[in-house]
This record gives structure tokens, C-alpha cells and sequence, in this order.
């Protein structure tokens, strides 16, 4: 302990310098630990599950521009053709799909009327098969049955007698239990009855960075519509395959549509999050870096502050320092340095995040991170100085009798 | 004397080569990560239109549900409904005046052998053209007549003439859209305003569309409208009611030439919104908005988030690699101090001396500040790689970020130089000459 006095004393003849790599210490864990964190938020975001057996299903868009154009005996032809495909495990006509940005969006309450609080939700048309066709799991309720779907005209407003929601859905109208929800009735378009018949356990909404993303609900619809999409599952390993073969399927077997777009979940997924993808990988190269240039301007300055030294440090071993007290001198002073830094990096990273939560609406910073900011930048620190300080210790006592 | 130094410095640069490297790099990754958020940042706030964005103004009108305001009643909707549109168009109180909403269609080729084609389309009104000066290789945008008596006309981008043309004059020539023969009016040269200021409300760095057809199509169901649409009330059956609805799904642009006219125009607005408050529509208080192209951007936050967030994050390491550089730098020039108590000792005064090490400093600068460079343009590619089409266009670093990069790199070295310079000058020559 005698040597921590030494250095404290030794390092106050050259404040500037030591300050300088405290600082740069300080700034990069206040960054390091602020994006690491904002790492794991967006890899939170990104982990959770859309409720869709995104492995084994893709889909494409119909289009349709023929005229005096039969809409719904053409879409009962193509679903028969889709599903009996082998390799198919179902298909249905769905009017958005989850994570891809666009959809529809309507508000339920439990009461009728206009001034009365209604909870948003995403909204997908699908027939009694959908349960089946997006890998859904059904935990409470019952299925819509082939007679419950509906035909619906667009601009139609009107809406089917029977929906099934999420759990999240549930949970957000019954909080206190979710189970309560099945039988139900509750209120969309302000006064038109709905009945909740069944709850799965999940299903995304088409946007992810929507605050209500969990809550979505199905409403037994075919759609009469000039544009839709077809939504499919087939059997593990065969989603690649079957792809062209249903587009080809429905291109040819009638030619007043367009196909287009046939996309798989896995990549709409990946597209969704493309953004939040990016950042990370840039925030993740922005740690990484500046944890090189602060390790290595530690090496830069210690090699510089050993050469000048060289001769007190000779001097020293000459006088009978051994080479792990040379060695332990070195790290010593950068452990000193680095918890000093270290010290204003931690209300740093806390001033930071709380700028960035005022800022960009971020959540405040844990704990735990700040604990492991403390811990990386103490290894950086000790790592960086390991090099130099064996350099120094490597100084050999006859230096002292030699001059420059 | 420049010169000497110059000659001095990069032999001083040269010996303590890895201390040099280490100040180059920082500073090059500091200026690298700096510029290529700047860079973004610049694009994405830059004004698409800047020799009229002051006259053109968006409209905005709070038709929303009293209840349950719109934004929590922070701002009016960022759309119109279909009726206050019509009305304003038809009151036509404004120099010019532009209804639109996002529309889609299939084209049919003459060519029996092409495939049809699905097109993005705009429907809005003639002075569209006029009001975001839209360039033309071929015609022009209809006519305010041709709005009036509702006819079939459309205005082709380039490519899509290029598509169904060939690339040459389609003027005069019809194309078959949604069932219908449309006549060719204008073909448009390469447009593309980054951001796409006149509708941000389906993305604000999406491509300009396709075709362009007047806005009457879409009411007359002779083109499907998309886009965004929102609606707090419920509607009736069938697209009529749609169009009286409640539901925000139309753009209105004016362009409006003095302060004057302004003034006039919002007034003009009040009493619209009070003489519709007798129909019990506009239940909430009035907050009519005009906002300027510059004004609307920045109200619907285009640039995004993440793009800010990272411009601090990359100043924060712009610094964290200048403290670097000031750390480095002392180090080094006070490891020369038995050379310049020598030279000081010989009669270098603590001018040169200054100029010497300063003039060291600013040739590392340079160096960083071309390597900053080459890593901003990385940088970019990278984010395009990255992000995507989202970004397509918005990662090019063009002569004016260049020489940015470079002096922002000159200007910050120089000042990391400055106190380790000062100290370089203020060594006492006495004491360094006794050591040796």
C-alpha cells in the first residue's frame, strides 16, 4: 500500500496526462455501456415471436384486373388447388400478414357506444382454416367453423358475429383473467356485437414497432377483393420447393391476375427488423472500435511514460526492485488511472442514458450493465498496460549507470 | 520556413511511426463515423424543393373525434378527409392547389406478349405538376380543363415509358389501365426528391411513383386508391359513404406567394371549419395548421430517430479519439524535450517552435482526415448494405462532405494540438540541457 502513495504522487507531476486517459476512459464506458444497452433492447424487440410457424410458410399477393372477373368461385378453385398440392399443409386468403408493415387496424370496447374507450387491434379476414394455415396455437375456445366465414364486399361495413383474439388481447381486456374472454361479447365499430370464441397464444400485428404489436384478432371473411394475399404452410423442408410451384399453378390456371411477390415469413421478418438489424451491427462496430482505440492509446501513452522513465526505473532495479514489482508499479498506476475514469464514466453513462430517455423515449439503464461497463474497462485497462509494463520490467538495472 | 517544417514534421511523423499510425487511425475512425452520420443526417433533412419551399404549404384540419383527439390533440391529422378536400379545391381560394391520395393499378400492354404490369400511381390534381416543378422530357401535366371534365389522361414516369414504350415520345398514345384507354399527356425526366416531401405519410424516402392520373378517377372507382387511411367513426356501406366519411385519406397542397396570402388563406380555413361546425362536424377547437415544405418535414419527424441517435453517439467518439490524439500528441512532444531545450538554447524562439509542432500536428490532421474519408465512404456503403432501400440514395458523400471531412479532420487535430504544443513550447531549456 505504501506503493499506491508513490504513484498517486508520481502521477500528480503529470496530471494532464493521466486526466487525458481517464477521460477517454470515461467517455468510452459512458458510450460503450448506452449502446449496449440500446444493443439489447432492439435484440429484445426482435426476439419476440410472432406466433407463426415462420420456418414451414410464405406467401404471394393476387392481383386482379380482369373485368366481369367471378371473385369468390376463383378463390375457392385456387384454395382447393393450393391445399390439395402435396407437401401443403393448408392455405387461406388473408387480407395483411404479420411483421410486413402494412394492415388493417380496428378498435374493440366492452360497451357500445361513441364515448366509450376502445383498445386497438390488429384485424385479419381469414376462413376456418387459418388456425391450421399460420401454425397458430390455440389455448382456449374454439375454432370458427366453415359456416361462421362470410362473404365481404369491399367497403362493406359490416362485420362477422365471432372472433378470435390473443392471449395479449385477452389479458389487455380481462386483466384480471384472460380465460373470462371466451364467450364474451364485445363491441367493434362502436356498436356492432362480436363474440370472442377462441384465444391463441399468439399472433403478431403487421407492425413492429407499434406498442399494441401483440394484439391481433381474426374475423371469419373471404374477401371479395380486387387484391389480396394467399397465405401457405407446407411441410418442414418443403417450403423451398413448393414456392414456385404454387406461383406457377396460379399464374397459369387463369390469366386475369398478377402473382407477385412471393415472399416467406422468414424473409419478412428480416426485412421488418432490417433497421433495427442495422443499428445494432453499427452500434456493435462503434464498442468495438472504441474499445481498441482507448486499449491501444493506453499502450501508446504507458510505452511513452516507460521510455521516458527508463532510467529512474533502471535506477530502481538497480537499487533491488524486482521485475513483478516494476510490472505490479505499471498496472497499479493504470488501475488508478482506469477507477477514476472509471468513476466519471459510470455518472457518464448515467447522464447519457438519461439523455437519451428524455431524448429518444429509451427505457433508463440497468444495473447490471453498469456493473459489467465497470469490469470491461478495469480488463481493457489492465490488458492494455500488460504489454508495456513487461517492457519496463524487462529495463535492465545496469540502464541507471549508463547515460543517454 | 513552411516548408522546412512540412519536411521536419513528416521526419518527426516517420521515426515514431507507430505512435503516428495509432493518431492517424484514431483520428480517421473518429472522422470516418463522424462524417458518415453527418452525412446522413444531411440528406435526410435536406429541403427537397429549396427554390419554393417557403410558398407551398400542407394543410391541416382537426376533423377529429372530440373524445379520443387525434395525437392526443398535440397535432391535427396529418391527412384530410375526402369531403374538406373537395371543398377547398372547389372554393379554390389559393395561387395553386393539389388534392391527392396514393392510387395502384394494372396495365395491360398493347403487346399481346408483355406481361401486365402493376403500377404505383398518384391521383391528384393538375397543378401538381406546377407546384413541385415536376420535370418533363416529353408534354406535360394536364390541365386545370381536363380536371374539370374529368378525362382520361396520365403522365408516365421515364421508366415506366421506358417499359411500354421503348423510351420514345408516348405523347398523343394511349395505354389501357385498370380496363380503361387513357391518353399519354407527359412522360416525366428523372424525379426524385429525397425526401419525397409531397407525401410522407406512406414513407418519406420512397421512390416517386409510377403513374400519374387525375384525382377524379378515384372518385368515379376507375383506379384503386391505397395509401394510408384512418378513421375514427364508423362509415356506411359501399365507396360513397366511404367518401363522406369521417376517414382521413387525402393530401392538400397549396402554394401561396406573400405573407399576405397566407394570413388570408388560414383565415379562409376558420371560416370554412365554423361554417362546417353548424353540420356538427369539427367538434373539437380549431387548430388549422399551414405548414411550409421545411415546417411539415420537421413536424413529422423524417429524420429518423436512429439517424440522430447515432450522429451523438459519433460525436461522443469523435471526442473520445481526440482526447486520444491530445494524449498521444503531448506524450510524444515532451519525449522531444531535450531536443527543443537544445533548440531553444540555439535561439528558436517559442514562435517557431509553435508553428513547428503545430504544423506536425495539422500534417497528421490531413493524413486522418483522408483516411476519415475513405472510411466515411465505407461507412456509407455499409449503411446502404445495410439498411437497405430505406437508405437508397441517402449514403453518398458528394464534394461539399468531402471537404467537410477534411477540414473538420484539420480543424480538430489542430485543436488537440494546441495545449500539447503550448507545453512543447513552454519546456525549460536550462533543465533539459543539464540532464544530458
Amino acid at each position: 500500500m505504501l506503493e499506491t502513495g508513490l504513484i498517486l504522487r508520481a502521477l500528480a507531476r503529470n496530471k494532464i496526462g493521466a486526466m487525458l486517459i481517464a477521460l477517454q476512459i470515461a467517455l468510452t464506458m459512458a458510450i460503450m455501456v448506452n449502446a449496449i444497452f440500446m444493443i439489447q433492447d432492439r435484440q429484445q424487440q426482435m426476439q419476440r415471436a410472432s406466433g407463426l410457424d415462420e420456418a414451414n410458410t410464405f406467401y404471394l399477393t393476387n392481383t386482379i384486373f380482369g373485368q366481369n372477373y367471378n371473385i369468390i368461385s376463383h378463390l375457392q378453385t385456387d384454395l382447393n388447388m393450393i391445399r390439395n398440392t402435396p407437401g401443403v399443409i393448408d392455405a387461406i386468403q388473408i387480407n395483411a400478414v404479420p411483421l410486413s408493415g402494412s394492415g388493417w387496424s380496428m378498435a374493440l370496447q366492452h360497451q357500445p357506444g361513441e364515448d366509450q374507450d376502445a383498445v386497438g387491434s390488429a384485424i385479419y379476414m381469414v376462413d376456418e382454416h387459418a388456425i391450421n394455415s399460420l401454425g397458430l396455437e390455440l389455448i382456449a375456445g374454439t375454432n370458427f367453423s366453415q359456416a361462421d366465414v362470410e362473404i365481404r364486399q369491399d367497403g362493406q361495413s359490416t362485420w362477422p358475429a365471432k372472433t378470435i383474439i390473443t392471449k395479449a388481447f385477452a389479458e389487455n381486456l380481462y386483466p384480471d383473467d384472460w380465460q373470462s374472454a371466451i364467450g364474451k361479447t364485445v363491441y367493434i365499430s362502436q356498436n356492432q356485437p362480436l363474440q370472442i370464441i377462441g384465444v391463441v397464444k399468439a399472433m403478431q400485428a403487421p407492425w413492429n414497432g407499434w406498442n399494441g404489436v401483440e394484439r391481433s384478432m381474426l374475423v371469419p371473411f373471404h374477401r371479395e377483393a380486387k387484391g389480396g394475399y394467399y397465405f401457405i404452410r407446407t411441410e418442414p423442408g418443403q417450403r423451398d420447393a413448393l414456392m414456385p410451384i404454387i406461383e406457377k399453378a396460379l399464374a397459369e390456371s387463369d390469366k386475369e391476375r398478377i402473382i407477385r411477390r412471393v415472399t416467406t415469413v422468414e424473409e419478412t421478418r428480416k426485412r421488418s427488423y432490417q433497421q433495427q438489424n442495422a443499428t445494432n451491427k453499427i452500434l456493435m462496430t462503434v464498442v468495438i472500435t472504441l474499445t481498441l482505440i482507448t486499449g491501444f492509446g493506453i499502450v501508446g501513452l504507458a510505452i511513452f511514460s516507460i521510455n521516458r522513465r527508463t532510467k529512474q526505473i533502471g535506477t530502481r532495479r538497480a537499487l533491488g526492485a524486482t521485475k513483478g514489482q516494476i510490472m505490479r508499479y505499471f498496472m497499479m498506476e493504470n488501475f488508478l488511472i482506469s477507477s477514476f475514469g472509471i468513476l466519471i464514466g459510470s455518472v457518464g453513462a448515467v447522464a447519457l442514458n438519461m439523455w437519451l430517455v428524455n431524448r429518444f423515449n429509451l427505457s433508463p439503464i440497468s444495473f447490471e450493465l453498469i456493473a459489467f461497463g465497470v469490469l470491461a474497462l478495469f480488463i481493457v485497462g489492465q490488458l492494455a498496460v500488460l504489454y508495456p509494463a513487461r517492457k519496463a520490467a524487462m529495463i535492465p538495472p545496469a540502464t541507471a549507470t549508463r547515460t543517454i | 520556413m513552411f516548408n522546412y517544417y512540412l519536411r521536419l514534421a513528416w521526419i518527426s511523423i516517420l521515426r515514431h511511426w507507430g505512435l503516428s499510425l495509432l493518431m492517424v487511425c484514431a483520428i480517421g475512425l473518429g472522422i470516418g463515423a463522424a462524417m458518415t452520420t453527418i452525412t446522413v443526417n444531411y440528406l435526410m433533412s435536406a429541403n427537397p424543393i429549396p427554390e419554393k419551399s417557403e410558398q407551398l404549404y400542407y394543410v391541416q384540419l382537426d376533423s377529429w373525434d372530440v373524445n379520443d383527439p387525434f395525437d392526443d390533440g398535440l397535432n391535427p391529422p396529418d391527412q384530410l378527409t375526402f369531403t374538406d378536400s373537395t371543398n377547398l379545391m372547389r372554393a379554390n381560394k389559393a395561387f395553386r392547389q393539389n388534392v391527392q391520395a396514393q392510387a395502384f393499378g394494372v396495365i395491360e400492354p398493347a403487346n399481346p406478349e408483355m406481361l401486365p404490369l402493376i403500377v404505383n400511381g398518384r391521383a391528384n390534381s393538375a397543378d401538381f405538376f406546377t407546384m413541385f416543378n415536376v420535370p418533363f422530357i416529353y408534354g406535360s401535366g394536364w390541365s386545370r380543363t381536363s380536371d374539370d371534365s374529368k378525362e382520361f389522361v396520365v403522365v408516365l414516369s421515364k421508366e415506366t415509358n421506358e417499359k411500354l414504350f421503348g423510351g420514345e415520345d408516348s405523347v398523343g398514345k394511349s395505354i389501357k389501365l385498370e380496363g380503361n384507354m387513357f391518353r399519354v399527356v407527359g412522360v416525366i425526366d428523372n424525379w426524385q426528391p429525397k425526401p419525397r416531401f409531397y407525401d410522407i405519410t406512406t414513407g418519406a424516402f420512397n421512390d416517386t411513383e409510377d403513374i400519374f392520373v387525375p384525382f377524379h378517377l378515384i372518385v368515379d372507382e376507375k383506379i384503386s386508391r391505397s395509401g394510408n387511411t384512418n378513421c375514427w367513426k364508423p362509415t356506411g356501406d359501399g365507396f360513397q359513404a366511404f367518401l363522406a366519411s369521417e376517414c382521413i385519406w387525402t393530401q392538400f397542397w397549396v402554394q401561396l406567394k406573400t405573407e399576405q396570402d397566407k394570413a388570408d388563406y388560414l383565415q379562409f380555413l376558420s371560416a370554412y371549419v365554423q361554417e362546417q361546425k353548424q353540420f356538427g362536424r369539427f367538434q373539437r377547437p380549431l387548430d388549422n395548421r399551414l405548414s411550409n415544405v421545411m415546417q411539415w418535414l420537421e413536424s413529422q419527424e423524417v429524420v429518423a430517430d436512429d439517424a440522430q441517435m447515432m450522429m451523438a453517439m459519433s460525436f461522443m467518439f469523435l471526442l473520445v479519439c481526440l482526447l486520444n490524439t491530445v494524449g498521444l500528441l503531448l506524450a510524444k512532444f515532451l519525449g522531444k524535450a531535450p531536443e527543443i531545450g537544445l533548440r531553444q538554447a540555439l535561439g528558436a524562439s517559442k514562435r517557431t517552435l509553435f508553428s513547428q509542432y503545430i504544423i506536425e500536428a495539422a500534417c497528421i490532421g490531413i493524413l486522418g482526415g483522408i483516411l476519415g474519408l475513405i472510411l466515411a465512404y465505407l461507412g456509407l456503403q455499409g449503411i446502404e448494405i445495410l439498411y437497405g432501400d430505406s437508405m437508397k440514395d441517402l449514403a453518398s458523400l458528394d464534394s461539399k462532405m468531402a471537404t467537410l471531412a477534411v477540414l473538420l479532420a484539420l480543424f480538430s487535430t489542430i485543436l488537440a494540438g494546441l495545449y500539447p504544443t503550448w507545453r512543447a513550447c513552454n519546456i525549460q531549456p536550462a533543465q533539459q540541457l543539464k540532464s544530458q
